[in-house]
């Protein structure tokens, strides 16, 4: 199985874990200083002994687009699925599984305005008819059959999905979550898009007015959504985000559950400023007043 | 007899290479807490007049006006609370 080392936790500890019961190797392939992925050597480390590549569409913590399409083809020629962590991609750009062609991708309700505790696995019909259920329990099963003879139970599982949901489901969850996908929907996810590239250009055009401020990650808007991490000069992250705290502005700070990447930027940790549909240029820009307090210190 | 939770929010382990420790206070006991650490503390630097740097027993620490504080290199909540502890009561 192969990952890249931008991963965010959720992308590497379940294959850590499962690697070690199942037996497989799990390989990382790198990332470039800028925190872009570096394909040559994710191509390279594809080969016909993967089973799996797995890669997220849009980093957590630098908001590098991946070209997942491209990986999912050379996945495909060497005999591999490729499953695409989302859920920094789909609550902010359009996402057609189709044409990716990846064969799995999963997204989280608690990034798109919906609640926590539910998320979403797309994954091709073909390949999750074959698949075995991984939970057992009521909805995911059709028959089970009492054999006296045998002393047994024959078993026949339930279609597709409902193979995979066992017992009863985050029906709240759901709701809340489907409610939030049709908001998004319906302001449409273009101009979501749009909106927020329109921030990230302002944002980090402004930024530059800081002397002490150092941006990572790329910059260049035809890589990247609205996420951009940096460190000031002189701080840790969690005394950069006390100080905007004090002003009624969140920001995240720390490892933002990528450890591996901070390695590779050479980072005790960064803080990190995001956009969503509901952010606007005036907070912008008061993000920048404080951010130019730095200065003063 | 008051005690550290009459002051203390929550504690937040922070995420990332420095392993510091948040400090929450309560919202309507930060100005009181505030003004208890500072009379214990040794004020090393006041910072924009949100950050005060401050030492205490050769633990360095950062409190901020909305009522957080920054301890670093603690080694496990025992200690924090010791600290807490004759800080604040």
């Amino acid at each position: 199985m192969l990952v890249s080392m931008m991963e965010h936790h959720s992308n590497i500890v379940p294959w850590e874990i499962i690697s070690k019961i199942k037996g497989f190797k799990l390989k990382y392939s790198n990332v470039n200083d800028n925190g872009t992925l570096d394909y040559t050597d994710f191509e390279n480390k594809l080969s016909g002994k993967t089973k799996i590549a797995c890669l997220s569409h849009v980093s957590n913590v630098t908001g590098s687009i991946n070209d997942v399409k491209r990986i999912a083809r050379v996945a495909h020629d060497n005999g591999a699925l490729m499953l695409v962590d989302g859920a920094q991609s789909v609550p902010h750009m359009p996402v057609d599984v189709k044409d990716l062609d990846v064969d799995f991708l999963a997204f989280s309700g608690h990034k798109m305005l919906g609640p926590t505790g539910i998320g979403v696995l797309y994954g091709k019909k073909e390949i999750l008819e074959k698949m075995e259920p991984f939970q057992g329990g009521g909805e995911m099963i059709r028959e089970v059959a009492y054999n006296r003879d045998k002393d047994h139970c024959g078993m026949v599982w339930n279609e597709v999905p409902w193979k995979f949901e066992a017992g009863t489901p985050n029906i709240s969850g759901a709701i809340g979550l489907g409610v939030a996908v049709e908001y998004l929907e319906n302001i449409g996810m273009e101009k979501v898009l749009e909106h927020e590239r329109r921030l990230t250009k302002y944002t980090l055009e402004r930024m530059e007015e800081s002397s002490k401020v150092t941006i990572h990650g790329p910059r260049s808007l035809s890589e990247k959504l609205g996420i951009i991490p940096f460190t000031v000069e002189g701080l840790s992250s969690h005394d950069v985000a006390l100080f905007f705290d004090n002003y009624g502005i969140m920001i995240r700070s720390g490892y933002h559950c990528a450890q591996p990447l901070h390695q590779i930027f050479k980072l005790e940790s960064s803080a990190r400023s995001s956009f969503y549909v509901y952010n606007t240029e005036t907070e912008v820009d008061r993000f920048v007043e404080v951010l130019k307090e730095f200065d003063q210190l | 007899m008051a005690t550290i939770d009459d002051y203390v929010s929550r504690v937040e382990g922070t995420c990332g290479a420095e392993k510091d420790v948040i400090v929450v206070f309560k919202y309507e006991k930060k100005d009181e807490a505030i003004a208890n650490i500072l009379k214990r503390a040794t004020v090393k630097n006041k910072i924009a007049g949100i950050i005060l740097e401050l030492t205490f027993q050769g633990q360095s620490f950062r409190v901020y006006s909305s009522g957080k504080a920054i301890f670093r290199s603690i080694k496990n909540r025992e200690e924090l609370n010791s600290i807490l502890a004759s800080l604040l009561l």
